[in-house]
């Protein structure tokens, strides 16, 4: 229990081991410690960084996404007036072709006519005077009794 | 027990006695040979057990850090590392917690009382006869001494001249920062112009002046006498047959490891309650 040299001596190296640790322990591992928090403190902020941006992003896509879907809708829209535009114009060259043909058809037929009548006509006078031979026996002057059988024709 | 089965009281002295180193009465130098020598030789002695052991813990401490600093790096920690980091965050964190001035030496202080006071009272977890005797077998077989001669102490925090260094050269930084913010005025008015004002003087002085003077007395004693009667319960224990010293030992050591980090922790703590006082203005 005596106080000796031992008292000097433990305080020497203590002040030894005290300043060895300041110089060459401590500051090593308090700048690792701090360069650590750091980068942890970084980490933090990309990642907060990134989700703000992806935030945007995929503002920017929904809003890329409707504007799309506005100018589809309008092109089909377009596409679709267009399209009964078409149909409509269709239907009214359909139609006048049509009425068109049969205009030619109907001028066609009646033109026909005309003429099977004419030639019906020139047949009868014909088959009149013949028949009017048989009928009578004897030829009849077939310019003094034309007159009658034209008219007979006309009149059929 | 002892060698040569001693008598209780005698294996209790020698357990408790240093191995000192100094110069006898007759002007030779040498070791002591008993506790009376050892008292003879005054203050110019040394006490080679408590000053091998503690330096030896020091550099252990010093080694360890050093080697987890030399190679640390800011990515993911493992082993070492991680213990050393440990550490110094804890140390750190109760530093800030305490101390709000600007000093670079108070951390490390703080560590490295922290982890040295710790393997210092450490050792008394070592059971009492395993170093003692092995070098009472050095000092027999090597140096011929007469085993009653070797002595050996190993708990450096047993013996009062370890914490008392420490806890001096705390004091010395306490009155160190108190002038260096204070100033030399700012120091001596702070131990005379209070509680009492300027009328009071001399017993302002008294009063702060054993404030002041407690801080180191009680640090030293209260590390060194916890650990003391530590030390002498597990040699008491060790008297005892040897068929029941389990029963009580192992207990009294599973307590005494929250003692010993408890110590240690609240002579780093006091320290750097005491060093922040030192930055501060009343």
């Amino acid at each position: 229990m005596n106080l000796n040299l031992t008292l000097l001596g433990q305080a020497i190296s203590f002040a030894i081991f005290v300043w060895f640790c300041m110089k060459y322990v401590w500051p090593p591992v308090i700048a690792a410690l701090e360069e650590r928090s750091k980068k942890i403190a970084d980490g933090l902020e990309a990642a907060n960084r990134a989700s703000r941006d992806l935030e945007l992003a995929q503002e920017q896509a929904s809003q890329i996404l409707r504007e799309s879907k506005e100018n589809a809708a309008e092109i089909i829209e377009q596409a679709n007036k267009r399209a009964n535009q078409m149909v409509d114009e269709a239907k009214e060259q359909v139609i006048a072709d049509g009425k068109r043909l049969r205009e030619a058809a109907q001028a066609e037929i009646e033109q026909d006519v005309m003429r099977a009548k004419e030639a019906l006509r020139a047949q009868v006078s014909v088959l009149a005077f013949a028949g009017a031979e048989k009928i009578l026996g004897a030829t009849i002057d077939e310019k003094a009794h034309s007159e009658i059988v034209e008219q007979l024709a006309k009149e059929l | 027990m002892g060698i040569e089965s001693p008598t209780a009281s005698s294996y209790i002295k020698h357990h408790l006695q240093n191995l000192t180193y100094g110069q006898h009465p007759d002007g030779t130098w040498g070791l002591a040979h008993d506790a009376k020598e050892a008292a003879d030789m005054g203050f110019w002695a040394i006490h080679v057990d408590t000053m091998a052991i503690s330096i030896a813990l020091g550099f252990l401490f010093l080694w360890l850090f050093r080697k987890a600093a030399k190679k640390i790096s800011a990515d993911t920690p493992s082993g070492l590392q991680n213990f050393v980091e440990l550490m110094v965050e804890f140390v750190d964190g109760s530093v800030k917690e305490t101390f709000h001035g600007k000093s670079k030496v108070i951390a490390p202080l703080a560590l490295t009382i922290f982890v040295w006071v710790f393997l210092m009272n450490f050792m008394d977890l070592i059971p009492v006869d395993f170093l003692p005797a092995t070098a009472q077998w050095i000092g027999v077989t090597l140096f011929g001494a007469d085993p009653h001669h070797v002595y050996f102490k190993f708990v450096p925090t047993t013996d009062i001249n370890a914490t008392l260094g420490m806890s001096l050269s705390v004091f010395v930084l306490i009155v160190f920062y108190s002038i260096k913010v204070k100033g030399i005025s700012g120091f001596v008015g702070e131990l005379t112009l209070q509680p009492f004002g300027k009328w009071m003087i001399p017993f302002n002085l008294l009063l702060e002046g054993v404030g002041l003077l407690a801080k180191p007395v009680s640090l030293a004693l209260r590390l060194f006498g916890n650990l003391y009667a530590g030390e002498l319960i597990f040699i008491l224990i060790a008297i005892l047959p040897w068929g029941v010293q389990w029963a009580l030992s192992v207990p009294w050591a599973i307590f005494h490891i929250l003692i010993i980090v408890l110590q240690a922790f609240i002579f780093m703590m006091l320290t750097i309650v005491y060093l922040s006082m030192a930055h501060e203005n009343h």
